[in-house]
């Protein structure tokens, strides 16, 4: 039997991704193989995705595209650079990338957490739809481009056009914006935001940080209905 | 889709290994572009010789045609088989005069490069099969560029392969597609410059030719670019010195860098760098949207 206590160890450059991830569709909810090791992942796309089970997956080097897609339950985490839509469409658990993140990072995410410890390139938690994003770094150009709920958090900066046709997912920024994209805000931080903001990061497990530095952009709500003096275009 | 790399080495203890690390960085990407393939290599160059990459019809007896060529080189004409390419290396001062005698010739023969040290290949079919013709592992040089072809914009031919040279020692590779190449060739072809093809990449290639011949350096013509041309792209574009690196300013096409002590590494995606000498400890990037890279050695 496979305990706990002794990882499996998956070399991809001996044996193909489509086996990795067929291995952990396999496993039950309440599978003993909880802990796994991927190395020498080159870069190689779609490794770990469509997980449902409480495990762990570590994986030591950098991946390519959707790495840790569709995630459920899992925590996966990246020794390495993440390529374009790491957890994309994450249903739940935790996916942290040490390095950098690619675009599209967390895109469409329902739930869970992404923590990327590095920067996320553009269009970071676009159409976001209730996952936690959490950047030590800073963020591309379109982040948050019709993200529909949940929350992005960036320590650092974040590049042109953030937010653009947001919906109501909250926006928390510690650096400068180059630019809001349509309709998004700036919104004033009360008690209950800075309590709310409080506890993703000690969720994610980033002490030292002041709330107070933060500023939080929203949706204006002005693209929702369809305005009045505009019905003489038909 | 299509792939794109660029290997520009620091370390010259590397040079020796160029084409077999190379030829491995285009093979991985053959997935991404998998109609066509060509790459540009700098090797070592003489001062006072050009040396010119010819396509030469089906057939060509190469020792005959470089006797024929003889007169307008004003001398023995030094002609090396690479797959369907040739390289014939010509006095400078006699580059024109030996251009002309290769124009009228009866079929003609294709020029595909000139430079002082640059060789371009190129040629349809899938990415390992066309470095393997034109036996690329086996090449030294200081630096490269390299692309695989799913073709969108223009047919699958050996002419809309990559990379796509204008002028001595220059050439560039296109991920992605223009939408206004066609204003822009039509206001290019009026200011001189030719083209061959009907081909979007070809014409960002002799915007950067006309840029750079009217006295813009290759970062002012880059930067320029990013202004005049409209779509989507990741250049990866050589000289005789170095590389150069643009993507469009929403960054629509993947890339990735990787810099060492021995090497700069560009790739459309980290796959094609993971097999580089000491890329664990490489600093690994993703070159930011609408700014212009360049590396340098001393000519």
């Amino acid at each position: 039997m496979n305990g706990t206590a002794s990882p499996h160890l998956v070399d991809l450059s001996a044996s193909p991704t489509r086996a990795l991830n067929q291995a952990l569709h396999a496993l039950g909810p309440d599978t003993n193989e909880t802990l796994w090791r991927v190395v020498r992942p080159d870069g190689r796309h779609a490794i770990a995705v469509g997980i449902d089970a409480p495990i762990t997956v570590e994986i030591d080097g950098h991946v390519g595209y959707y790495c840790a897609g569709m995630n459920k339950r899992a925590r996966v985490i990246v020794n390495g650079n993440a390529g374009p839509g790491v957890a994309e469409n994450m249903m739940s658990g935790t996916v942290h990338v040490r390095g950098d993140a690619s675009q599209a990072a967390g895109a469409t995410g329902r739930g869970g957490l992404l923590l990327i410890d590095g920067n996320a390139s553009a269009r970071c938690g676009i159409s976001m739809k209730g996952i936690d994003i959490v950047v030590k770094g800073g963020v591309g150009h379109m982040s948050a481009f019709m993200a529909q709920a949940g929350t992005l958090i960036v320590l650092g900066d974040a590049g042109e056009s953030l937010g653009d046709s947001v919906y109501e997912a909250r926006l928390y920024v510690r650096g400068a914006v180059a630019s809001l994209g349509a309709d998004c805000v700036a919104k004033t931080m009360s008690d209950h935001h800075r309590a709310k903001l409080r506890a993703r990061l000690d969720a994610a497990g980033i002490s030292g940080v002041d709330v107070g530095e933060f500023r939080r952009y929203g949706s204006a709500r002005r693209l929702y209905h369809f305005h009045v003096d505009n019905a003489l275009a038909y | 889709m299509c792939g794109i790399v660029g290997l520009f080495l620091k370390d010259a203890a590397l040079e020796r290994e160029f084409g077999a690390l190379f030829a491995g960085m285009l093979g991985v990407l053959s997935d991404r572009g998998p109609d066509s393939a060509g790459f540009a290599i700098y090797g070592r160059g003489e001062l006072d010789a050009v040396k010119l990459t010819i396509r030469p019809p089906r057939g060509t007896d190469l020792a005959a045609l470089a006797r024929a060529l003889e007169p307008a080189a004003g001398g023995v004409v030094e002609a090396r088989r690479r797959g369907s390419h040739a390289v014939l290396v010509v006095p400078a001062t006699r580059e024109q005069a030996v251009l002309a005698a290769l124009a009228a010739r009866t079929p003609p023969v294709a020029l595909v490069s000139r430079g002082r040290r640059m060789e371009v290949y190129k040629e349809v079919g899938r990415p390992t099969e066309v470095t393997e013709s034109f036996g690329l592992e086996r090449m030294a040089g200081s630096h490269g560029i390299g692309h695989t072809r799913m073709a969108t914009e223009s047919a699958v031919t050996t002419e809309g392969a990559h990379p796509f040279s204008t002028g001595r020692d220059q050439c560039l590779v296109h991920n992605g597609s223009l939408s206004n190449h066609n204003a822009v060739r039509r206001e290019l072809r009026r200011a001189g410059i030719a083209f061959e093809t009907e081909n979007d990449t070809e014409v960002a290639a002799g915007y950067l030719s006309w840029r750079m011949g009217q006295g813009a350096s290759l970062a002012e013509a880059l930067q320029g670019a990013v202004g005049d041309l409209d779509g989507f792209y990741t250049f990866v574009v050589g000289t005789e010195s170095g590389f150069g690196v643009l993507r469009d300013p929403i960054a629509c096409k993947p890339a990735v860098m990787a810099e060492t002590d021995r090497y700069v590494a560009f790739g459309t995606e980290y796959r094609a760098l993971a097999a580089l000498p000491g890329i664990e400890a490489a600093r690994v990037w993703e070159p930011e949207p609408g700014r212009v890279y360049l590396w340098e050695r001393a000519a």
